[in-house]
């Protein structure tokens, strides 16, 4: 299986998020941050990413097979259950308190930034707690 | 709303949709940056291709400083609240599997009610802390 298309796919969603400028953790604390400033820029990514996203997936989940793929993997878990409830409130509260998301972090690798190296290193022990 | 850059926002937001549907296109996978990231570290099987989306996702900013020569972001400075903010958000989507990619994006256009119940409640608690927190 080539695996240039996911270096491709990674490399378009990573220049969208760096050129709309939520690499910058202080523009998404711009958005979470509901002050006089707000700034309501990380809203209009989202809605341009789900229109974008949506169009194309409606358009080809039923009607084809991926290119590289028997069957598409897909998540079918649909329980409301205490894991994603808590998980999303506690990762909540690490992006409010930096502005940092998995994304951007990775993203802002090549800057060389202590602060975004020690973000990625915290976030990866985190990932390891919850994986044993 | 001084800060604010609409027609920015519009142009990646587009292309961050882009690159997700190119991963469903042509792997049928979602395009999960925490859930890819963790399970390039931790599990063998599919590794491959979880690398090479995680380099396009490191790529992504040094060719787009190449092509735009004034093109720069400020990082955080080493603190505390950085390693705690870090666990924070490695527990966090370790436990609700999933980010502000893989269920604010893909999940929610796919009308999944996990991702929407995620994304709302990310948002909340992500607007809590920053908006007590200034």
């Amino acid at each position: 299986m080539p695996i240039i298309f996911a270096f491709i796919a990674g490399l378009m969603m990573s220049v969208g998020v760096a050129y709309s400028h939520m690499i910058d953790p202080n523009k998404v604390l711009g958005f979470l941050t509901l002050n006089a400033n707000w700034d309501p820029s990380l809203l209009l990514v989202m809605a341009a990413a789900l229109a974008v996203y949506s169009s194309g997936y409606w358009l080809f989940i039923g009607k084809a097979k991926p290119v590289y793929a028997q069957s598409f993997s897909l998540p079918n878990n649909k329980a409301l259950d205490k894991p994603l409830v808590i998980g999303a409130l506690v990762f909540g509260a690490g992006w409010g308190l930096v502005g940092y998301c998995p994304g951007p972090a990775l993203a802002a690798i090549s800057s060389g930034s202590l602060g975004t190296l020690a973000f990625i290193a915290a976030m990866v022990t985190g990932w390891f707690i919850t994986k044993y | 709303m001084e800060n604010f850059t609409p027609v920015e926002a519009l142009i990646g937001g587009a292309m961050i949709g882009l690159g997700a549907l190119i991963l469903l296109v042509f792997y049928g996978r979602i395009a999960g940056i925490s859930g890819i990231a963790s399970s390039a570290l931790f599990t063998r099987e599919g590794r491959s291709w979880r690398l090479a989306f995680i380099a396009g996702i490191v790529a992504g900013p040094i060719l787009l400083s190449a092509v735009i020569t004034d093109f720069s972001y400020s990082t955080p400075e080493l603190s505390w609240q950085i390693i705690v903010a870090g666990l924070l958000v490695g527990i966090g989507t370790g436990w609700g599997s999933g980010c502000t990619s893989g269920h604010g994006i893909c999940g929610v256009s796919r009308l999944s009610p996990r991702s929407i119940t995620a994304t709302v409640l990310f948002m909340l608690s992500g607007m809590l802390v920053a908006t007590l927190l200034r």
